[in-house]
């Protein structure tokens, strides 16, 4: 057992991969927890989709990959929310406008590319095992700079999510807030990239955070919870895909989403099985009399 | 009659030709009044009057398309933690990972020092809210396991740990239970002796003549401001609920209420 763990550690790309797979696997599933609860799914999907272009016109010019990445995040959200405040359009509907768009807009950039194929794939379903030592040192610093806001922020962003009538009340900067709250979004997505790429990215944000959801009471131990699962996810994920040689970002995936369904059928007290039981108990007590 | 005579204590809350457009369509229009210092006034009116309207526009939710609100005559805004709101139970997401405390802890996020620590302050004022609404037992249970009128008392322990000067409530006894409501009503008289200004929005008109000083009734713009037994006559209700009003012959008013969702 052991050794089957610390086998593929001996490859130094394994070492950079686990410690990026652990680091988005934390990163995605701690800012989910605010995706799930305020109903952003959808949007972060977007988010990663829009991505695309940026990163095919870094590419086309020669500049930062992630850079091109985030500005195009941005530049989306913003879009989003212009289209949807200005006209009678409710914001999914936005988001679905843009998002193809974006997505379009990518493709067709990629396509004029030569070794299209396989840069689409690694940019469409990550490439964790090609993580340089400066794409390492990028993420953590990215990723301790989002962590660190979410913690700073943690009562104010509590209250714009919760109640945002309240957030007015209270005079708390609730745009500002909001805005911050999907740049934050917009640069989990960009360190995403590299591990699951920008189809999968959307499954490490709402997963592990409802998988928490459903057994936990108070948001930070909703986020502690799902950074659990997510770290877990991940780095099972990482180890599978090694000895079966099957796609990392997917396997990571299939792993979260199986941690959701045994949560969801098995949580004690709360789970559809213990439901049913408890439903059936009680049906079936009047007979017994 | 809206140019009905204010009272004569210093005016604190006073509305200017106050005017809110929702949707494109006037919510309220040119409404004037002022409410002293203190007061406990009842906002009545049918549905669709504006009494939601009229809450959000204080706190800065909804933008005033002309008009202004004064409070200790400055416009809004510039009083940044005096004012508080308890939301329709419908408004709110039940299933939000909070806990109670953690509901009544946020009235305390305000006053400009939401990047510090909450301290130990806070935490007394949280408890003592608490116990006032005779919720200490329920501190730790999640908000998604509360019954109707225990959701209605975390949120006026939120707006008690809040300390505020003006306090806003909506429909708070639409769909409560007896004791509820005689908390609710009790913690209103403790509130006058605090001089803190009450405005709450019913239904209930015979709870808003009985138990408040002050009545306003709105139905998009101002139709009479005063003391319930000034007001309440058979025109101006008339007036206000139209077909939902029926006066009978001996010149007692049937107001129906038959359904009271959405009011903005």
């Amino acid at each position: 057992m052991l050794n089957w763990l610390l086998a593929p550690l001996a490859y130094g790309f394994m070492q950079r991969g686990l410690l990026a797979a652990l680091l988005v696997g934390v990163l995605c599933a701690v800012i989910g927890c605010y995706v799930v609860l305020r109903g952003m799914a959808f949007l972060g999907d977007a988010l990663a989709h829009a991505i695309l272009p940026g990163v095919a016109l870094a590419y086309l010019f020669g500049g930062n990959l992630l850079a091109g990445a985030f500005i195009a995040a941005v530049v989306v959200a913003i879009g989003i929310g212009f289209i949807s405040r200005r006209s009678m359009l409710k914001e999914d509907t936005a988001i679905g406008i843009l998002f193809a768009a974006a997505l379009a807009l990518g493709v067709a950039l990629i396509s004029s590319i030569r070794s299209y194929a396989t840069d689409l794939s690694h940019i469409l379903f990550g490439d964790v095992l090609g993580v340089s030592v400066n794409d390492l040192w990028l993420t953590a610093g990215l990723g301790l700079l989002i962590l660190a806001t979410i913690v700073i922020l943690y009562k104010p962003f509590l209250v714009i999510s919760f109640d945002p009538v309240l957030a007015a009340t209270l005079r708390l900067p609730a745009e500002p807030l909001r805005f911050l709250m999907l740049t934050l979004l917009a640069l989990t997505v960009v360190v995403s990239l590299q591990t699951v790429g920008v189809g999968l990215v959307a499954a490490m944000l709402v997963t592990p955070a409802a998988t928490a959801y459903l057994v936990t009471r108070r948001l930070v131990t909703m986020m502690l919870v799902s950074a659990l699962i997510g770290a877990f996810s991940s780095v099972t994920g990482l180890y599978l895909s090694f000895y079966i040689n099957v796609a990392s970002g997917a396997v990571m995936v299939l792993v979260a989403t199986f941690v959701f369904l045994l949560v969801f059928l098995l949580a004690p007290g709360r789970g559809w099985v213990w439901q049913h039981l408890a439903a059936r108990r009680q049906a079936g007590q009047p007979a017994a009399h | 009659m809206p140019e009905q005579t204010p009272p004569l204590e210093p005016a604190r809350l006073e509305f200017e030709n106050v005017t809110v457009a929702y949707n494109g369509r006037a919510a309220l229009s040119d409404v004037t009044f002022q409410v002293p210092h203190g007061a406990r006034v009842a906002v009545v009116g049918p549905n669709g009057a504006g009494k939601s309207t009229l809450f959000k526009t204080m706190v800065g939710l909804l933008p005033l398309r002309a008009g202004r609100v004064l409070i200790h005559c400055q416009p809004l805004g510039h009083h940044a933690d005096c004012v508080a709101y308890v939301p329709q139970r419908e408004e709110v997401d039940w299933r939000f990972p909070v806990t109670v405390a953690d509901v009544v802890m946020m009235g305390r996020y305000g006053r400009r020092r939401w990047l510090k620590r909450v301290d130990a302050h806070d935490h007394e004022i949280v408890a003592r809210s608490l116990e006032q609404m005779g919720i200490t037992p329920l501190a730790r249970r999640p908000i998604s396991e509360l019954s109707g009128g225990q959701q209605q008392r975390v949120f006026l322990a939120r707006a008690l740990a809040q300390e505020p000067h003006i306090l806003l409530m909506d429909e708070p006894f639409t769909g409560v239970d007896a004791a509820t409501q005689d908390a609710t009503l009790a913690l209103l008289d403790q509130l006058q002796t605090r001089e803190v200004t009450i405005m709450i929005s019913t239904h209930d008109l015979n709870l808003a003549a009985a138990r408040f000083e002050l009545v306003v009734l709105l139905n998009r713009r101002l139709l009479a401001y005063g003391p319930a037994k000034e007001i309440f006559t058979p025109q101006v209700l008339a007036e206000a609920f139209g077909s939902q009003a029926l006066v009978l012959p001996e010149g007692t008013v049937v107001v129906d209420h038959c359904c009271p969702p959405a009011d903005y």
